[in-house]
């Protein structure tokens, strides 16, 4: 079979060969909807929200305005503790933009305690400074806050999550 | 159900390349015209183009579709353009199949193509934009993240050891070496896999498929037309199953350890093919072969569980003990898979279709398996890890 396209060297791709360069800027404002400003401003005020589904039964987070099970509204918001457990993690050696980190952060999926589906929860961090040998996947975790004055309304209000097993 | 008998008669593939000097357009031209000359037909006996490619981000260029159409075949002619992420390579040729079985159309042309090159200074910048942008894309997150969380959590419930996961990087890369495509095909040990550079633990570099630029595309016509254009069944392989299904973006309210929307796709597949028992067993024996889809290696192992051709927990052990080897009892991704030949996203799953035909009309070169390939499944996944798609082809002569 004779495939064709022709392989570029970096350098060619970059230097010698002629290529046109672009650089957009776009700003984006989204508007955070109605389930998720509760949610948002759940944060600001230290609590986590979560809603319930009388059709199906069951407590969610993050809420949300509908249930994608029953198709019915979802309007009964639940505050939820700022505890939780380990769904999953992982040690994050690359950036968003792919470049190396020498010390790992640690995304993880949060299962929210008090949400009667598991998992149910958000992505989140967990404190970068705990060691890599101690944290375990069903570890329960609790909230780290910032300062009241430094909230806004946003997932970052929560600063990470810390262990909470004893040592 | 009532529909036409439709059949794949050609494919056609470029290079799949980290970085290629064709533009998006000239790289699905000679796809196209490729799967044309093999066909033995001329642009002006399509009646209708697909075209797949996954976002538009990454080539910078907006309603990609718009701009790859003439390089597709589509010139004045009724084209579309499906688009579910990774799931796309596999969704078009779905698509193709409903345009000629539903007799919209005798003769389409599906053409998948990405060029993932274009985007600096790396892929990632255009894949944050399928993270939740009001409670995700905050906290700085890279696909690598999902993947390895993902992953993650399939060992912790199954006790998976990272060899048996492994292993697959070793097979599929072994396996490109015969795809005249493939950027990366290469015989690595176990042991070079293991010790890469790690980048999201358990995710080290040689786990995961090189972004690449390239183009797939099929011809599929009616079984009428194929008679007309005096095509030998020899050279055919007919659509048997299609399925696809969608979970949603809130994927940290679903079960990692399993892809539930792998399943529901494959079973509505399995079932339009008049295949109702679904034990890993009988699906072995009635399917020649696999092509799912590797992007990472934990994939192809979740995923073979998903099609339900494992039973939960048990493919990662298959894979390392060599049953999934291009010459084991069931070989999986004998063309190399996305970790050998590339991962140029909607071509990547367009390759994987391609080959299945390759196979099934005993076309695949040194790939080709031995004895009778009667019936192949290619099976992809996409978005924010919610979409399966599966395609089941079986050969022109296969009743
Ligand atoms: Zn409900």
């Amino acid at each position: 079979m004779d495939v064709r396209g022709k392989r570029l060297t970096l350098d060619e791709f970059m230097n010698t060969e002629l290529s046109v360069k672009h650089y957009p800027e776009m700003e984006y404002n989204w508007a955070t909807g109605v389930a998720i400003t509760k949610f948002l401003k759940g944060l600001k005020n230290g609590k986590i929200l979560g809603t319930y589904c009388n059709d199906c039964d069951r407590t969610v987070c993050p809420p949300r305005m509908f249930c994608e099970e029953c198709f019915n509204p979802m309007n009964h918001y639940v505050k939820l503790p700022d505890t939780g457990v380990i769904n999953t993690f992982s040690l994050a050696f690359i950036r968003t933009d792919a470049t190396r980190r020498e010390k790992a952060e640690i995304p993880a999926v949060i299962d929210i305690d008090g949400t009667s589906i598991s998992p149910s929860g958000f992505l989140h961090l967990i404190d970068e400074d705990v060691s890599h040998d101690k944290i375990k996947i069903g570890m329960k975790v609790k909230a780290v806050w910032k300062d009241e004055k430094d909230r806004i309304g946003d997932i970052t209000d929560i600063k990470f999550f810390e262990l909470l097993e004893d040592d | 159900m009532s529909s036409k008998k439709v059949g794949m008669v050609s494919v056609g593939l470029t290079r799949f390349n980290r970085r290629s000097k064709e533009t998006p357009k000239e790289l699905a031209y000679y796809s196209s015209k490729m799967a044309l000359d093999e066909a033995g037909i001329t642009r002006k006996d399509l009646d209708g183009v697909i075209i797949g490619s996954a976002p538009d981000a990454f080539d910078g260029v907006h309603q990609k579709h718009e701009y790859l159409t003439d390089g597709s075949g589509g010139f004045n002619k009724p084209t579309m353009r499906g688009y579910v992420g990774g799931g796309t390579g596999v969704f078009s040729p779905i698509q193709g199949w409903y345009s000629v079985a539903s007799g919209v159309h005798d003769v389409v042309m599906v053409t998948t193509e990405e060029k993932m090159s274009s985007i600096q200074p790396s892929a990632q910048a255009g894949f944050l934009t399928i993270f939740d942008n009001l409670i995700e894309r905050p906290l700085g997150p890279n696909l690598v993240w999902i993947f390895a969380l993902e992953m993650k959590r399939y060992m912790e419930t199954y006790g998976i050891p990272k060899e048996h996961i492994a292993s697959v990087s070793v097979k599929n890369k072994g396996n490109a070496i015969d795809h005249p495509s493939a950027m990366l095909g290469k015989n690595f040990t176990l042991d070079e896999v293991l010790n890469s550079e790690i980048l999201c633990d358990p995710v080290r570099l040689l786990d995961i498929s090189p972004v690449a630029d390239g183009a797939v595309s099929f011809v599929m016509m009616t079984e009428e037309k194929i008679k007309e254009f005096g095509i030998s069944k020899d050279d055919v392989a007919w659509v048997d199953g299609v399925g696809w299904n969608v979970d949603t973006t809130m994927w940290t309210n679903r079960d990692l350890s399993y892809p539930k929307y792998v399943e529901k796709a494959a079973k509505q597949a399995y079932n339009m093919a008049g295949q109702k028992d679904h034990s890993p067993e009988v699906l072995r024996k009635w399917l020649s072969f696999a092509e799912p889809y590797d992007p990472f290696n934990y994939k192809e192992l979740h995923h073979l569980e998903g099609l339900q051709l494992f039973a939960k927990g048990e493919a990662p052990k298959a894979a390392f003990d060599g049953v999934t080897a291009r010459d084991g009892d069931f070989p999986v991704t004998p063309s190399g898979g996305l970790l050998g030949v590339g991962n140029p996203i909607a071509a990547a799953a367009g390759m994987k279709s391609a080959e299945l035909y390759l196979q099934l009309t005993g076309k695949a070169g040194k790939r080709q398996l031995s004895g009778d390939v009667t019936r192949g499944l290619a099976q992809a996944w996409g978005d924010l890890m919610q979409v399966g798609t599966v395609l089941i082809l079986k050969g022109g002569r296969v009743d």
